[in-house]
């Protein structure tokens, strides 16, 4: 296990670091190649939200060992930031008809990669998305 | 010149695109494949991503802008060697990289070019007659 890790968002730069500590904790953690190469992309989505649509396109990215009852292993990643908040979340879970992405902001494939996933956010109150994977 | 190499063998140009790619990589090759493109009148394109190992919904947008821009430039792209937990990572995203061919790997990726481009020109001279 390891202590939490936070890592700053602020530039382009920054997302390439963190999916690859994110990689890198959840190899350490026990998890599969897949996995791995789902919680990165995962990452790497919600990161680049940040730069996208963060005010100043900035935030902080949480890294988290999970002990969960039995054993259970899992990782959890914490991406926040103060911008202006997603005013109509439903809109931006939803899939797009044409197999694009709702908003664009690429939740829902998000959400599909990782097994749980908590949105907090509102209009003026910036954005807290929580996503989990448990080790098989 | 961004940071993936492209090399011309014959008339197909290589592209290895390395381990962990940032966006302006990614938005810099698409500029270089086109203009190797026109500089050297090649007709396909490979994209090499075998040691590719993620592929989020920016590069893999990338990638089927590269194709599309590809296209229009009269010839054809085929990506080759994605990692199999890439490809499950992919379509559980919901990016199947559509209307972008694939290949295991360089060797078969270079038939389906020739295959594809056989074909173009086969329905080019029927037009033709």
């Amino acid at each position: 296990m390891f202590d939490d890790e936070v890592l700053p968002i602020r530039g382009e730069d920054d997302i390439v670091t963190a999916r690859g500590r994110a990689r890198e904790r959840a190899k350490a953690l026990g998890f599969g190649m897949v996995d791995q190469s789902r919680i990165a992309t995962a990452v790497s989505e919600l990161t680049r939200n940040v730069l996208r649509y963060a005010t100043d396109g900035r935030g902080e990215a949480t890294l988290r060992p999970l002990q969960g009852p039995g054993a259970r292993v899992g990782l959890e990643v914490v991406v926040a930031d103060d911008g202006p908040g997603i005013a109509n979340l439903s809109e931006a879970m939803r899939d797009g008809v044409t197999g694009g992405q709702g908003l664009g902001m690429g939740l829902p494939g998000t959400k599909r990669l990782m097994d749980e996933m908590e949105v907090d956010t509102g209009p003026g109150r910036g954005t807290i998305i929580t996503i989990r994977k448990w080790r098989r | 010149m961004g940071r993936v190499p492209i090399i011309k063998i014959g008339d197909t140009l290589i592209a290895t695109v390395q381990e962990d790619l940032h966006d302006r990589d990614a938005l810099d090759l698409q500029a270089d494949v086109s203009q190797a493109l026109e500089r050297t009148g090649a007709r396909g394109v490979l994209l090499d991503l075998t040691v590719v190992e993620i592929i989020d919904s920016f590069l893999g947008r990338t990638i089927a802008d590269i194709a599309r821009l590809v296209r229009l430039l009269g010839a054809r792209t085929v990506v080759v060697g994605i990692q199999p937990s890439v490809a499950i990572t992919l379509v559980e995203l919901g990016l199947e990289l559509r209307g972008v061919p694939a290949a295991l790997n360089v060797e078969q990726g270079l038939g389906l070019l020739r295959r594809l481009n056989g074909r173009e020109a086969r329905n080019e001279r029927r037009r033709l007659v």
